[in-house]
């Protein structure tokens, strides 16, 4: 008997990106469930619970990422979130989820900049799943 | 009214309280300024003293006599063009030492005051310097603004060029290690996606152009007759293909000689910016109305489109540079978030505006009035 597939929410209103990473994702051995809009991802919530999930920061509103991150860790403390957001460089404000103080406000449990490479993304899929 | 730090520095006492005296009542008004000046009196008797109050508390003006019993003003003066403070400073001098005048002048010296000087004499040299103050000011305030303007137009300029970068990136890392399969039909969609981002990054840099343009002085040279309805049928040109594949309905109304005098490359940016909006933001099948008319002393350019609209928080963002209209509704359309936002600009630099009318779901009139001169 195989492995249950793990299942990833993946929400991004850039379809490329949705196109790639759900593209890798799938290659690693993941279920994908991919959403471009906060909104869709909270439809997808209410009924389904992901093992994990990868949220953009700006898609409707400029903070729908954080929106969504809290939405996940309020109900569902043990579902790892990663923020992926190209933010830093849009703003000029970077922000960095290392300190305590951000890091509890933000609720994700990793921030990656946009334009990250896909083995970077693997090995923190890995160490978040284990 | 705002007071000036003023700090007198002469070993007379007698000149010391006149001054004290005469400013203490004295304002400044100039009528390009807000508010009028009144100022704050202090006294030194020497160099030294001079020295300790600037350091406790920076005045904003110095008068400033040259022979004092220790330190002398030459020396004062050079001490603070050293330590590069942000004061004003007038030279109380005799007509006799015109060598000091110049050297006070290289130094930093903005104004002479003559001794012995009139209540008027001193009352006018004050009004010159204040008047200094206040231009200096502004401009530092307006080159901090700048500064800021620029750097947040920079920084999201970089994310915009970013993004479709990202996704070329990882598309060709897709292609190079054969993601899909050795056989290119496989990557068809991924080179679609790529021509789309590549297209989405020139739209940008085309808008970029226009932007830069506009911020440049204008050109006196490039002003000529334009014809209005021959520009609008360039226009009506370069959006047909889109509007055609949408099945999208464009009618247009212009009087026939309508002549405005223009730099046709502005009025080009302005029709088709409007038109291709109308027609991005429309729904399929929908339609498009153009309007060009002469109304009393302004040329009116109408767009009005049966598109997605949009509700007023969104209408009040939307001449921001970079700014988008990001929902549901907007999703998949491309663009730079700098077209209306040099509509705008364009518009003004002609002395007219821009008005918009819309409402969710009920679609958008945009309205360009420019005066004729």
């Amino acid at each position: 008997m195989g492995e249950i597939k793990k299942k990833i929410l993946l929400a991004d209103d850039d379809p490329d990106q949705i196109f790639q990473v759900s593209h890798h994702l799938k290659k690693w051995g993941y279920d994908v469930v991919a959403v471009e809009s906060r909104e869709e991802a909270e439809r997808y919530l209410e009924s389904e619970c992901p093992d994990m999930a990868i949220l953009d920061l700006m898609m409707e509103e400029e903070d729908s990422g954080f929106i969504l991150a809290y939405r996940i860790k309020q109900c569902r403390p043990q579902v790892p979130v990663i923020i992926a957001t190209a933010v830093t460089a849009e703003r000029g404000i970077s922000f960095d989820i290392n300190s305590s103080e951000n890091r509890a406000w933000i609720k994700a449990d990793h921030y990656l900049e946009k334009g990250f490479r896909m083995e970077e993304l693997e090995i923190i899929i890995k160490s978040l799943l284990k | 009214m705002e007071k000036l730090s003023v700090i007198v520095v002469d070993d007379e006492p007698g000149i010391r309280s006149g001054v004290k005296r005469i400013l203490s009542g004295h304002t400044v008004s100039f009528p390009f300024m807000d508010d009028d000046y009144g100022f704050d009196c202090r006294e030194a008797s020497t160099g030294e003293e001079a020295l300790e109050m600037i350091e406790a508390d920076l005045p904003d003006i110095l008068l400033l006599d040259n022979k004092l019993p220790g330190i002398t003003g030459m020396e004062v003066l050079e001490i603070l063009q050293q330590r590069n403070l942000d004061i004003i400073v007038a030279m109380i001098t005799s007509y006799a030492s015109l060598e000091v005048a110049a050297k006070a002048t290289d130094d930093g010296a903005r104004d002479f005051i003559p001794k012995p000087f009139t209540p008027a004499e001193l009352k006018a040299s004050v009004d010159l310097i204040t008047k200094q103050y206040f231009l200096k000011r502004i401009t530092r305030t307006m080159k901090e603004e700048g500064k800021k303007i620029r750097y947040q137009f920079l920084s999201v300029l970089s994310h915009e060029l970013k993004s479709p970068l990202n996704a070329l990136e990882g598309y060709l890392e897709m292609m190079k290690s054969r993601e899909l399969g050795e056989s290119m039909q496989e990557y068809d969609q991924v080179l679609d996606r790529s021509l789309h981002r590549v297209e989405g990054m020139r739209s940008l840099i085309m808008d970029l152009l226009d932007f830069t343009k506009i911020r440049l002085e204008r050109r006196d040279d490039k002003i000529e007759q334009v014809n209005m309805k021959e520009r609008a049928h360039l226009a009506l040109a370069t959006i047909n293909p889109l509007a055609i594949q949408r099945n999208i309905s464009i009618s247009f109304k212009g009087e026939e000689d309508l002549v405005f005098e223009a730099d046709p490359g502005d009025m080009d940016i302005i029709l088709n910016n409007l038109l291709s909006n109308a027609v991005k933001y429309n729904r399929d099948g929908g339609s498009v109305e153009m309007r060009i008319l002469k109304q009393a002393e302004n040329v009116e350019i109408v767009v009005k489109d049966t598109g997605i609209g949009m509700n007023e928080e969104e209408v009040s963002r939307l001449f921001n540079e970079f700014v988008r209209i990001k929902n549901r509704l907007t999703r998949g359309i491309t663009g730079s978030g700098l077209g209306l936002s040099i509509v705008h600009k364009i518009s003004e630099l002609y002395g007219g505006h821009i008005q918009v009318d819309s409402k969710p779901d009920m679609g958008s009139e945009f309205r360009v009035i420019l005066p004729v001169q």
